[in-house]
């Protein structure tokens, strides 16, 4: 049941794409027009769609400055500590 | 106050262990399950029964091996819940010893948490180090013997600053042992040793490298076990002594982003789920420094839920190695045909550590971003919420895409070889799953257990905000993830960590041991045999013949005694350059025992 289901997903890919994409942006409007701010701790949060720029910001520095750091020399061949 | 009767449920796990291997095999499987029950039913049997049992009188100390509160009590439930989870998950290994040194594990978890004072804690402490190495080398690869050598030596070292903190401890405080808040206010050398050892258990960089090293080289159901305890106790601890310590604020920050940063790079999923122990164990630390009630309840709710999600993604990563025998993703990949039910298992726990709506990590994690925002520390709080957006990124996306989905690196052999794993460890995964829900849904079943039960019932993770902040942050790092996919594609690499210091340090010491030690132990010993060897047999050699040509006869048996006292001062100034240093640092040694007791 769950290959099928997956297989179905797959078939339709770009679909599933597509409405990721709509549902990202229903999100953000969601945010932006209906979720109250009384519960945010800092200024910042009040600027609409903080957290949903927050997150892609985030994952995007990360997996810039890890790999940056790793291919500074950290990232190596696997048998490095074989004699 | 000692009671009529108290079983310690780490007795139960010991006494278990030693019985099992004595056992007929169609015996083995029910008892495998009926002993952690046992213990997880005594730890049941304490609830609401707080107090001090247990205490055994030895030499002129009390020894408290049953403190029963609501700190230890939340950890006791899930560490014996977790117990039974995992012996479950490896009802299939038919070493007898695994489930030994298993069991022997947990009981020293066990000890920890219930111990009142530091010789009982000291005791178990050593335990857990040297049960859990075997689920190490049980592994059997040439590897695992030396990485398991290598985890023993460095929880040694940090065993031996325990120990040394106590001991200065012990004096400074004219002979209280008791294990309890440390005095954060106003740390001490001893202060410092104790802290050291709790945040190496901890894997606080830098003391942190043995546990991807020795969680990626475990057994299949070895690691299972050492991902939930070693570290969870090591939380324990921290809440216990050093709750509101200033310096482990900044140290679990940096823990939860540097554990991020490796899991970028780590091409191994169990080293990879290794790395987010520390990254996820740092927002514990980072609890137990802010150390508010709301912090701490945050620190012990997300230990529990941990416990189980982590557990859940080494066991649905372990089936994966245990089915085809590889876990690095540039060897795995389109696995979802084959194997969909571990697929499932690995994304419910990934949901749950990512902080997911209704999983698990949701309604812990944040009860400690909470806390740090509520202190208005708001840099720590938001550099956790860049990490937990990290955490996602890794074990929410990265292993489930690279292992069952993207491009499929399987040689024949391991495709074929791929399949669902045994009924046993479907189990083990399906109670785990179930509990990462539960606990999600349900928020007062944890909520009540934890050490501050009336702060934890005001605590309300379930408002639109903090579902509109969640969502947002976790699907919009997806995005980012589906964007840069081709960056995070694996590479068949490993990473350099910290542990380079002692494996090349390690080659450094043999050198010395070979080279330079071994010149100068040959210089020492040349050098008796010129300075005292020769000119002793020379006089002895002098004595004979002036015995022979002068008094012969009249001292008979001078010349004999002299070259018996050369033989005798050689034989005790051996030369040998390591019986010297032995007897040195002995002589060191007992010096200071009895500097610190007298």
């Amino acid at each position: 049941m769950i290959v099928k289901l997956i297989d179905f997903l797959r078939d339709r890919l770009q679909l599933v794409i597509r409405l990721s994409y709509v549902g990202l942006a229903l999100l953000v409007a969601w945010d932006v027009f209906f979720v109250s701010k009384e519960h945010a701790h800092t200024a910042v949060e009040h600027i609409p769609g903080f957290w949903a720029a927050f997150g892609f910001v985030a994952c995007v520095v990360i997996i810039i400055v890890s790999k940056w750091y790793g291919h500074l020399g950290i990232m190596t061949r696997e048998d490095y500590y074989d004699n | 106050m000692i009671t009529d009767f108290w079983l310690h449920p780490a007795l139960i796990l010991i006494v278990g262990a030693f019985i099992l291997p004595f056992l007929p095999k169609w015996l083995k499987r029910p008892y495998l399950v009926i002993v952690p029950t046992l213990a997880f039913l005594s730890v049941l049997s304490m609830q609401g029964q707080h107090g001090t049992f247990g205490v055994v009188r030895f030499l002129d100390w009390h020894l408290t091996f049953g403190r029963v509160d609501g700190l230890s009590m939340v950890f006791a439930y899930i560490m014996t819940l977790m117990c039974i989870i995992g012996t479950i998950y490896g009802l299939h290994v038919e070493e007898d010893f695994q489930h030994v040194a298993a069991w022997l594990y947990v009981a020293g978890s066990l000890g920890v948490i219930f111990c009142g004072d530091y010789l009982v804690l000291f005791l178990f402490w050593e335990l857990m180090a040297f049960a859990s190495v075997f689920l190490v080398w049980f592994r059997g690869r040439r590897e695992s013997l030396a990485v398991g050598y290598r985890y023993l030596l460095v929880h040694t070292a940090g065993g031996l600053a325990l120990l040394a903190g106590l001991v200065l401890r012990y004096q400074a405080t004219g002979g209280d042992l008791s294990f309890g808040p440390i005095g954060v206010g106003s740390p001490s050398l001893s202060t410092y040793l104790i802290l050291i050892g709790f945040l190496l258990n901890a894997a606080v960089p830098p003391f942190h490298a043995w546990l991807p090293d020795a969680y990626g080289e475990a057994t299949v159901s070895g690691a299972v076990f050492m991902c939930a305890f070693t570290t969870k106790t090591a939380v324990y601890a921290l809440a216990r002594a050093f709750a509101g310590m200033d310096i482990l604020i900044p140290l679990g920050v940096c823990m939860a982003l540097y554990g991020v940063v490796y899991a970028v790079l780590e091409n191994d999923t169990r080293r990879l789920l290794a790395y987010h122990i520390i990254s996820q164990v740092g927002y514990m630390v980072a609890g137990v420094g802010i150390g508010t009630e709301l912090a701490i309840n945050g620190a012990c709710a997300h230990a529990f839920a941990h416990i189980l999600y982590k557990g859940l993604l080494f066991m649905g990563c372990g089936s994966v190695l245990h089915m085809t025998g590889k876990s690095k993703f540039s060897e795995l990949g389109g696995l979802y045909k084959k194997m969909p039910m571990a697929f499932v298992f690995t994304m419910i726990g990934g949901l749950s550590i990512s902080a997911f709506p209704l999983f698990s990590g949701f309604v812990s994690k944040a009860m400690i971003v909470a806390a740090g925002f509520e202190v208005h520390n708001y840099w720590a709080a938001f550099l956790l919420t860049l990490a937990s957006a990290g955490t996602f990124l890794h074990t929410g996306l990265k292993v489930p895409y690279f292992i069952w989905f993207g491009k499929n690196n399987c040689s024949r052999e391991t495709w074929d070889k791929a399949a669902d794993p045994p009924w046993n460890m479907q189990v083990g995964m399906g109670i785990a799953a179930f509990l990462c829900i539960f606990i999600g849904s349900y928020t007062p079943y944890l909520y009540n257990m934890l050490p501050y039960p009336q702060i934890a019932a005001g605590y309300h993770p379930y408002n639109t905000y903090h579902l509109s902040e969640t969502l947002q942050i976790l699907l919009f790092t997806a995005l980012g993830f589906f964007l840069l996919i081709k960056k995070l594609a694996p590479e068949p690499k490993i990473s350099i960590d910290l542990d380079w210091f002692y494996r090349m340090g390690g080659r450094g010491f043999y050198w010395l041991a070979r080279k330079p030690i071994q010149w100068a132990d040959s210089c020492v010993s040349e050098g008796y045999r010129y300075v005292g060897l020769i000119p002793l047999m020379t006089t002895a050699k002098f004595w004979s013949w002036f015995d022979w040509h002068a008094i012969d006869g009249v001292v008979d048996g001078v010349a004999k005694t002299v070259r018996g006292i050369g033989g005798a001062m050689r034989r005790v100034q051996s030369g040998q350059l390591q019986y010297n240093i032995f007897y040195a640092v002995s002589l060191v040694a007992v010096a200071l025992v009895i500097y610190v007791f007298a």
